[in-house]
């Protein structure tokens, strides 16, 4: 199983910015470092516009997507993946969150708010075999 | 000429166009994917046409996206 660290304050800023975009969906990106054990080290995320601001889908505002990457490469950092908040539903893929993952390279990372203080993060490979998408779920540690 | 992709310089063939490019760089589902030269973004319907020019920098994006 895939491997994937957050650290606490990551985590817990993720997590204050998905309260306070409710009741929109919120998402944003991580960036880090790829071990040679294969486990992925989170070491920066961003906290980006969802464009459609409903609490049912989220896109990543491109500029700000570019001006991460962009921010990604001068800190020596890789883009690992992207996150997004589930307002009212699990931490897992949804239909729609499958058909859009088209980055089998990145990791999916869904904090799910169905209780609102009870956060659930889970992390997703999602990549398409033979026409059809295929999830995997990763180990999330958080640090 | 040379061009900067993803941060990396390369030397790649005059007039080359930015669908070109795409195929050249092999970018898995290039459907998903956002353009950019030099931080404005180019319709995908241009790039067939978009010819790209000595010094410009490219970045693929994938489109991020998802719902309940």
């Amino acid at each position: 199983m895939m491997k994937i660290t957050i650290t606490k304050e990551d985590f817990d800023r993720i997590y204050a910015y998905a309260l306070s975009q409710l009741p929109d969906e919120a998402c944003g990106l991580v960036a880090g470092t790829d071990q040679e054990d294969g486990t992925k080290e989170i070491r920066k995320v961003y906290l980006l516009t969802n464009t459609d601001h409903t609490n049912e889908h989220f896109s990543i505002d491109p500029r700000e997507q570019l001006q991460a990457v962009r921010d990604m490469r001068a800190e020596g950092l890789i883009p690992l993946g992207n996150w997004h908040s589930h307002p009212e539903t699990p931490s897992r893929p949804s239909e729609e969150d499958k058909r859009l993952a088209n980055d089998r390279n990145a990791t999916y990372l869904i904090l799910s708010l169905q209780e609102r203080d009870k956060p659930v993060l889970n992390a997703f490979h999602i990549e398409t075999v033979s026409g059809e998408k295929q999830v995997r779920k990763e180990e999330l540690v958080i640090l | 000429m040379k061009i900067v992709v993803a941060g990396e310089t390369k030397e790649v063939a005059d007039n080359l166009t930015v669908a070109a490019l795409i195929e050249q760089e092999q970018v898995e589902t290039p459907q998903y994917v956002t353009v950019s030269v030099n931080e404005e973004f180019v319709e995908s319907s241009l790039f067939e046409n978009r010819v790209l020019q000595d010094g410009d920098e490219v970045e693929f994006l994938y489109f991020m996206g998802g719902g309940r």
